[in-house]
């Protein structure tokens, strides 16, 4: 009796996951991760398609009630701008403070209250922030010093502003005034892509 | 998983064993695939985009210093709240602040029609709009070889002819950011290339105020006298 054959069908998979790996590690490596933020933004869309700069790069973030909060994306000059803030406005920051000041990606609450904010547990930090965000008022605008120095120390510094779609204009307005006053005239709005009309 | 066969004489004579030692890579393809797409998708939804503006300085520009722009050809927006646009073009003289069909009401574009704001602003710049896609197909038939340096300039000169349009973006209160996006966003469609936020003034509130009551409020207050 004939019986049916059985093949050995064996698929050597030994090369696709050579290529696989290879890909794989292309593309972690060129991930780029953006900076964890305090609450979450919906950009808005818009047709542009210029990419936003990997370095140097400053970054206003802009909550509903007119909350800001802002990352430097160089750790040195971030450094050396806490310092000079720092001595600016009567506050001692130690060692260990500066080291999570670095870590924590975004700048978020008054320079008295700095030193307190710096002593809390990392988990912590985006709770505390949000309930705080850099004092931008006409007599007190550290969020203009801020700014102001580190632009001292690298004037090619890209600002880049970052809101919800949904932020009222008047909260938008004032960090745009504030950045007109310090002569700041060139700065970016962050969106995400859409794809243009058909035909343009 | 490995597989591992083993050929064991049943007593006697031991014989040297033979492993198979092939180890089946498809569980790990699998996963590294997953990973794969997880991290392309992650890599370019992360990176967003940028729109550069440039917003005219605070300090006061002398008359003679100020960028002389064609009336005719202006365009004012005032964005307004639910998504509403209020326009007007060139200038307001006094006697029309008292009509309250000065202004119109269009709403925005959407990706699909170009109904609303784009209309408006693609019929009153035709010209650029067409030389601008001239240019676009230039490059393309080109095969991308021209230089951008070649193309920004081009299209600097096309946007910035003296009879292309200028418009003069007014965000009222009211409105939101990204009624201001998406209007900074048309000028990019539209190829408007000369264009600026400014503050409302007096004379643009009382028109939007009066629009919305229908004349009723143009009635009751004295238009301002310096528009």
């Amino acid at each position: 009796m004939a019986k049916a054959k059985k093949h050995d069908v064996w698929i050597d998979m030994t090369a696709m996951s050579d290529v696989t790996v290879l890909l794989l590690t292309f593309f972690i490596l060129t991930a780029t991760f953006l900076p964890p933020e305090p609450f979450r933004v919906v950009a808005p869309a818009s047709v542009m398609e210029i990419k936003i700069p990997e370095y140097n790069v400053m970054t206003v973030l802009i909550d509903l009630d007119g909350k800001v909060f802002l990352n430097i994306d160089r750790p040195d000059v971030k450094l050396q701008v806490l310092e000079q803030m720092a001595s600016e406005y009567g506050v001692t920051i130690t060692d260990q403070q500066k080291r999570v000041f670095v870590e924590q990606p975004f700048i978020g609450v008054p320079m008295n209250r700095m030193p307190a904010f710096l002593d809390l547990p990392m988990s912590e930090h985006d709770a505390a922030m949000r309930n705080y965000g850099i004092p931008n008022d006409s007599t007190n605008n550290q969020f203009t010093d801020w700014i102001l120095k580190a632009r001292a120390l690298d004037e090619n510094m890209k600002i880049t502003l970052k809101a919800d779609e949904t932020t009222p204009y008047p909260v938008i307005e004032k960090v745009m005034k504030d950045l007109v006053h310090i002569k700041a005239n060139r700065y970016s709005f962050i969106t995400v892509l859409r794809g243009a009309p058909d035909g343009f | 998983m490995a597989q591992i066969q083993q050929k064991g004489g049943k007593g006697g004579r031991s014989e040297p064993k033979k492993y198979d030692t092939r180890v089946d890579f498809t569980p790990m393809v699998d996963m590294m695939l997953l990973l794969l797409t997880f991290f392309m998708f992650v890599t370019t939804l992360s990176k967003p985009q940028i729109m550069d503006i440039a917003m005219p300085s605070d300090a006061e520009v002398s008359e003679d210093m100020a960028p002389k722009v064609r009336e005719s050809r202006a365009i004012t927006l005032l964005l307004g709240e639910e998504d509403k646009v209020y326009y007007y073009l060139g200038k307001i003289d006094e006697s029309s602040y008292s009509d309250y069909t000065t202004i119109k009401e269009t709403t925005y574009s959407t990706r699909t029609s170009n109904e609303g704001l784009r209309a408006i602003l693609l019929e009153r710049n035709m010209e650029a709009v067409n030389k601008m896609r001239d240019l676009k197909l230039e490059r393309l038939e080109r095969g991308d070889q021209m230089p951008v340096e070649e193309f920004n300039e081009r299209s600097n000169e096309i946007k910035g002819d003296i009879d292309a349009l200028t418009v003069v973006i007014k965000p009222l209160q009211a409105s939101n950011y990204r009624n201001l996006v998406d209007a900074l966003d048309e000028m990019q469609i539209c190829s408007v290339g000369k264009y600026a936020i400014v503050d409302p003034t007096e004379g643009d509130l009382f028109l939007v105020e009066n629009y919305r009551t229908r004349g009723a409020f143009g009635e009751a207050n004295l238009a301002p006298q310096t528009p």
